[in-house]
């Protein structure tokens, strides 16, 4: 399923680009991210040394090229959105077409990392570059649970389907709204579930 | 309205990152001394809610449908500085995870969506309650209203960067981000109230016990007050000397802008105004957006009537 796909963009593997350090992989993402915005706009070629990069790379960690064109394609639509605003200034074209292609080389470089790289080894990255301790069990928290209550929020959209039996705009919102209020309601008291659970295991704030 | 990396030009990207690391530190610290340590787990776990309700879907017309964003929600449950903490969670998850937002505008992209939106939405809400009372109708009018004026907050700061770095004109890109988003924060409104009205009905000491005030937190919000000032200086400062040639062109731009404005669903149309426009642009936009803000009031008001009144929606159920 797409959403399934979506949400678990690592692609299990074992090649060198899999077995490098996330530390690295990640820093080299980020300074090629960095190096790509801060081209001039009409560098083409530095672009397309760039892209065929990163399909060198991709070949390399034998990744699944079509999903990750998949997860491209829908990013696309959000960079468009912006760059249509460039077209509506006189001689916006060019400038449309490098936003356009750097946004796209950001967003494959990303793709790449998250595709080679599992999102528990950058979290042990944040913890070693001393980020925040409460902010990195922020996310480490929102990563564990993450999945936990996609499921529970589709078992509760499943539970409403199958007792509706007119659809319509204002019952589909209500719905929605009625589960996500739900959703929050269980979150929170899982939440003291699972403070005691720390705390049993020797947690301190 | 996550800005995805290649947009913000470095002076922007820097200046927006610094914010973002000052205000991400005063929630953090604040968090640090005044949360109970029983409610810090409920910041992650929250961060993961938000996410997932932005995954739920509200049809809007001809197959399209609109989603949470989440702030005001965040702000209103969760107290401002945690609502701070857990929606920059969800931006750096995003981001890192599922490649949603630039890693390089990250930095703007707190700002705007993890800092400003949930700081206006707590002082929106704040206002909206102490002038209107504790009762139900009050909470969600306030939590409405909030959720609109966070989206427009965080529209406009995104569109100040995004003119700031160069890559449209101001003119078009306030009116066109400013245009859009005056509808889209209506859902926003909408959204956040039904939800507010299902957490309050089944567990009311959650929203009631969400912001206690202290004089920690009067503090923090002077602390932000004068950060986004600095901020909208830091941002605007530099076109202030080219200002003269910037008003313009902008009614020229205004022409562009309502070009750009006309396909969309817009709820106040700009060309109502347009004859001001000729005179002066910036009355007709402030015209626009004090209009824009009494609908929204109103509409807030109305949907928060209605669900506040048994017998009126929630009949059906």
């Amino acid at each position: 399923m797409l959403r399934d796909r979506f949400l678990s963009p690592y692609q299990h593997g074992s090649s060198a680009i899999h077995r490098l350090p996330a530390g690295a992989k990640l820093a080299a993402a980020i300074g090629g991210v960095l190096l790509v915005v801060m081209l001039p706009r009409s560098a083409w070629w530095a672009y397309a040394t760039i892209a065929l990069g990163l399909v060198g790379i991709a070949l390399l960690a034998r990744a699944e090229l079509r999903q990750m064109l998949v997860r491209l394609l829908l990013l696309e639509p959000f960079v468009l959105g912006i760059a249509v605003l460039a077209l509506l200034r006189p001689g916006g074209v060019p400038l449309f077409l490098s936003m356009l292609t750097k946004s796209t080389l950001c967003l494959a470089t990303m793709i790449l990392l998250t595709a080679t790289t599992r999102f528990s080894d950058l979290l042990a990255v944040l913890w070693r570059i001393r980020m925040p301790a409460l902010l990195v069990t922020t996310i480490a928290l929102m990563h564990r649970y993450l999945f936990v209550l996609v499921e529970e929020m589709e078992r509760m959209q499943r539970a409403r389907r199958s007792r509706t039996f007119i659809p319509g705009r204002s019952s589909a919102w209500r719905n929605s709204a009625q589960v996500a209020g739900q959703l929050f309601v269980r979150t929170s008291e899982r939440a003291e579930r699972v403070y005691l659970a720390m705390c049993a295991r020797g947690w301190k704030a | 309205m996550h800005v995805p990396d290649g947009f913000l030009d470095a002076r922007t990207l820097v200046a927006a990152a610094g914010l973002a690391a000052v205000g991400l530190g005063l929630a953090l610290r604040e968090v640090r001394r005044h949360l109970p340590p029983r409610r810090v787990p409920l910041i992650g776990l929250a961060a993961a809610f938000v996410f997932v309700a932005q995954m739920l879907n509200f049809p809007v017309a001809a197959g399209t449908s609109g989603h949470l964003i989440g702030a005001a929600l965040a702000s209103v449950l969760l107290g401002p500085a945690a609502a701070v903490v857990a929606m920059t969670a969800v931006l750096l998850l995003q981001s890192l995870m599922f490649a949603d937002g630039g890693i390089t505008a990250l930095g703007a992209n707190i700002l705007n969506l993890a800092v400003i939106a949930p700081l206006v939405a707590h002082g929106v809400y704040r206002a909206v309650r102490s002038a209107a009372g504790d009762g139900l109708q009050a909470t969600l009018l306030a939590a409405g209203f909030a959720a609109w004026c966070s989206t427009m907050a965080a529209a406009l700061a995104c569109a100040a960067q995004l003119a700031a770095s160069g890559v449209v004109a101001w003119g078009t890109v306030l009116a066109a981000m400013g245009g859009v988003h005056m509808v889209i924060g209506l859902g926003e409104a909408v959204i956040t109230m039904l939800i507010i009205a299902v957490v309050v009905r089944a567990r009311p000491e959650l929203v009631a016990t969400a912001a206690p005030a202290t004089p920690q937190a009067h503090r923090t919000a002077v602390a932000y007050g004068a950060m986004l000032v600095i901020g909208v200086m830091i941002l605007v400062a530099p076109f202030a000397s080219s200002l003269p040639d910037g008003l313009e062109h902008v009614a020229e731009r205004f022409g562009f802008a309502d070009r750009a404005l006309e396909g969309q669903p817009a709820l106040l149309p700009d060309y109502a105004v347009v004859p001001l426009a000729d005179t002066s642009p910036w009355l007709a936009t402030a015209l626009a957006g004090a209009l824009g803000t009494l609908v929204a009031f109103g509409v807030a008001w109305f949907v928060a009537r209605a669900l506040a009144t048994p017998g009126r929606l929630h009949t059906r159920r």
